[in-house]
């Protein structure tokens, strides 16, 4: 069965293809289809129920790398962590990666995903300069941020067609090494004022938050690349059969065993870069420690201080509650979800309804201070949500492919 | 590397050009071909390409690859389920392009490979016992695997190796109308143990996974009035 990463809702799908050439690609000649890259995003906007899925592991091929320029051309299933294991070693990181490095470029620019750099770089769209998108009707459309179909398919959700290709501006780095620092805090002020601080001097700043924790303590982490010796991560475990344990009990006990280990392990670190970005990806499958039923998460955006602490008083436990603070750059996709404010992002074991009703009193209080949702992380949401949450969905719509649908796209706007 | 863009062999050609290896791809698509050497020259590889149908004209292939320290012999093909046991065109053509072809090419290039090469020919876990559902194939993979026993004998006084590497069921396009289950290997998985293999110096019969090795001895082991009533 064919999941997204929340392994909620499930969908049943009448064909997979699975794509391994560019050269004479033939998409599918009846609908609706999408394309799946590594299914890393987590409700159902990478499924298609009742439809068929366009599978890119296999378009999993470099096409070239100008070591001047720092562009690297590659095939959409190529993953970012693929990208970074042959590039770091050559002195380049991506622009941005977000919390997993197991995701498609594909996928990337199709959630046009944003990561702990957001002050700095914006989202990864902004990095992407070219590239190619076929259509249902068999054209193979090379495109740039010039063109309209560019900006409908940054953040597009893959809806405006199959991308096949993209070329990405990686940035240099010193090699391997993040200087990090974990510092800990309580309550939102002082979030803000070490936002404030560490957002002018550092790349990378996000925070871990304890949120059944009645102080609200949490742990800002910040870094910048640096020069140094570090050791490689160790080899990565796997949870290897579904294995329900996080609940309210547990999450209390994990936050406050991280938070712990945290203050414990020194402010300052000097850090591999895998661990520091991608702290999960060290321990696979960890989906399955939320069950069969699996999980849902919660991401939204909103503008200010207060109304991020009224979200924070009907917070359920989750054991990763994660807070930043989004830079002023606008976002270049007509769906980007980035957009200046605070993010909150958490997970919840899917427990059916009580869940629902906890993440639509969420939703409410971010319509009514006027923040959005995040797509890429939403089983529920609701049309009018969706439609508030992205003013320029009336534009995006004219741009979509009519042979191109998803399980969140008729969910959202029928 | 013959049969250049076989999903298998480009796992073990990244591999190979992660290290900067130089490689020569050969294959029959130009399209593909192109694809696939962009990719490892993006790796870090040295590639060169040359577009031939490995079915044809041996002698001219050989007087253009020179004389490799490793050759991949990965060209291959399952034959279409509709028509391999119907069609005796068709199932001709599998034992053209799976046995008699590298035979033919193995043949010209073996005498020309420097002491201390290697041979590395993918054969299949199919040519261990012929099944119903694979005749042909397995045919052309037992006749593969015995010719490549041959060779292994006849180049040991020249120093040159002979691996003969006996995948199971592998997720690639030749493979994509089977059902997959928990059998299955990844290519990246296949082409790794392939460069292992290669680089620990072995001259043997490979399994890939290994474990095949002892599913295939108990299907041998089946008397035949148990395995042919058999019906996987």
């Amino acid at each position: 069965m064919t999941e997204s990463w929340g392994r909620y809702p499930q969908a049943r799908h009448t064909a997979e293809v699975r794509l391994h050439w560019r050269a004479g690609l033939a998409l599918p000649l009846v609908g609706p289809m999408l394309a799946y890259g590594q299914g890393r995003s987590y409700g159902d906007c990478c499924l298609n129920d009742g439809g068929k899925l366009l599978r890119t592991a296999g378009l999993d091929r470099f096409i070239s790398f100008d070591s001047g320029s720092g562009l690297l051309r590659c095939e959409a299933g190529v993953t970012l962590g693929e990208i970074l294991r042959l590039m770091v070693p050559r002195g380049f990181f991506l622009p941005v990666v977000p919390g997993t490095k197991h995701v498609s470029v594909g996928g990337a620019i199709a959630n046009d995903i944003h990561g702990k750099n957001h002050h700095r770089a914006g989202t990864f769209g902004a990095h992407v300069r070219r590239l190619e998108l076929l259509r249902s009707d068999g054209q193979a459309r090379e495109i740039g941020p010039e063109d309209r179909l560019f900006q409908a398919t940054l953040g597009g959700l893959g809806l405006t067609g199959l991308i096949t290709w993209a070329e990405v501006a990686l940035r240099r780095i010193p090699v391997a090494a993040v200087r990090m620092e974990a510092i800990p805090f309580a309550g939102l002020e002082e979030f803000v004022a070490l936002s404030d601080e560490s957002d002018a001097g550092y790349e990378y700043t996000v925070a871990w938050l304890d949120v059944v924790s009645r102080a609200q303590r949490g742990i800002f982490f910040r870094g910048d690349h640096v020069a140094g010796a570090v050791r490689a991560p160790r080899a990565r475990t796997a949870v290897p059969t579904d294995l329900p344990v996080v609940n309210a009990l547990t999450v209390l006990a994990f936050n406050a065993a991280y938070y712990a280990a945290q203050k414990l392990a020194g402010r300052s670190r000097l850090q591999h870069w895998d661990p520091f970005f991608f702290p999960l990806d060290g321990i696979g499958h960890w989906n399955r420690l939320y069950g069969r039923r699996g999980f849902l998460q919660f991401q939204c955006v909103v503008p200010t201080r207060e109304a991020l602490g009224e979200l924070l008083q009907s917070a359920p436990a989750s054991p990763l509650t994660v807070l930043k603070r989004f830079g002023a750059a606008a976002s270049p996709g007509m769906l980007s979800f980035p957009r200046p404010g605070f993010t909150l992002a958490l997970d919840v074991p899917n427990r059916g309804e009580e869940t629902f009703a906890q993440l639509a009193r969420l939703e409410a209080v971010v319509m009514e201070a006027g923040g959005a949702l995040y797509p890429a992380k939403d089983a529920r949401m609701s049309k009018d949500t969706f439609a508030r949450s992205f003013p320029r969905l009336a534009e995006f719509s004219g741009h979509v492919d009519p042979a191109f649908s998803s399980s969140f796209w008729r969910r959202v706007t029928r | 590397m013959l049969g250049a863009t076989s999903a298998i062999a480009q796992a073990a050609a990244r591999i190979w050009a992660e290290r900067g290896e130089e490689l020569l791809l050969v294959a029959r698509d130009p399209q593909k071909l192109a694809a696939v050497a962009d990719d490892l020259r993006t790796r870090g590889g040295t590639v060169a390409t040359l577009v031939h149908d490995l079915n044809e004209d041996a002698a001219g292939l050989v007087a253009q690859v020179g004389a490799p320290d490793v050759v991949l012999l990965a060209q291959g093909m399952l034959g279409d389920p509709n028509r391999r046991d119907r069609d005796p065109d068709h199932a001709e053509l599998i034992l053209r392009t799976n046995l008699v072809s590298p035979l033919r090419l193995l043949t010209l290039l073996a005498p020309a490979l420097p002491a201390g090469a290697c041979i590395a020919a993918l054969s299949s876990v199919a040519g261990d016992r012929g099944r119903a559902k694979v005749g042909a194939y397995g045919a052309s993979k037992a006749g593969l695997d015995s010719f490549l026993s041959a060779l292994r004998q006849r180049l040991q006084a020249s120093g040159v190796r002979v691996l003969a590497l006996k995948p199971g069921f592998v997720d690639t396009p030749m493979t994509a109308a089977l059902p997959k289950t928990a059998l299955f290997a990844s290519p990246a998985q296949i082409g790794g143990g392939i460069v292992r293999a290669v680089d620990a110096g072995r001259d043997a019969v490979v399994y890939l996974p290994w474990w095949w090795r002892l599913i295939m001895l108990a299907i041998k082991a089946l008397p035949e009035r148990v395995f042919k009533r058999l019906k996987f």
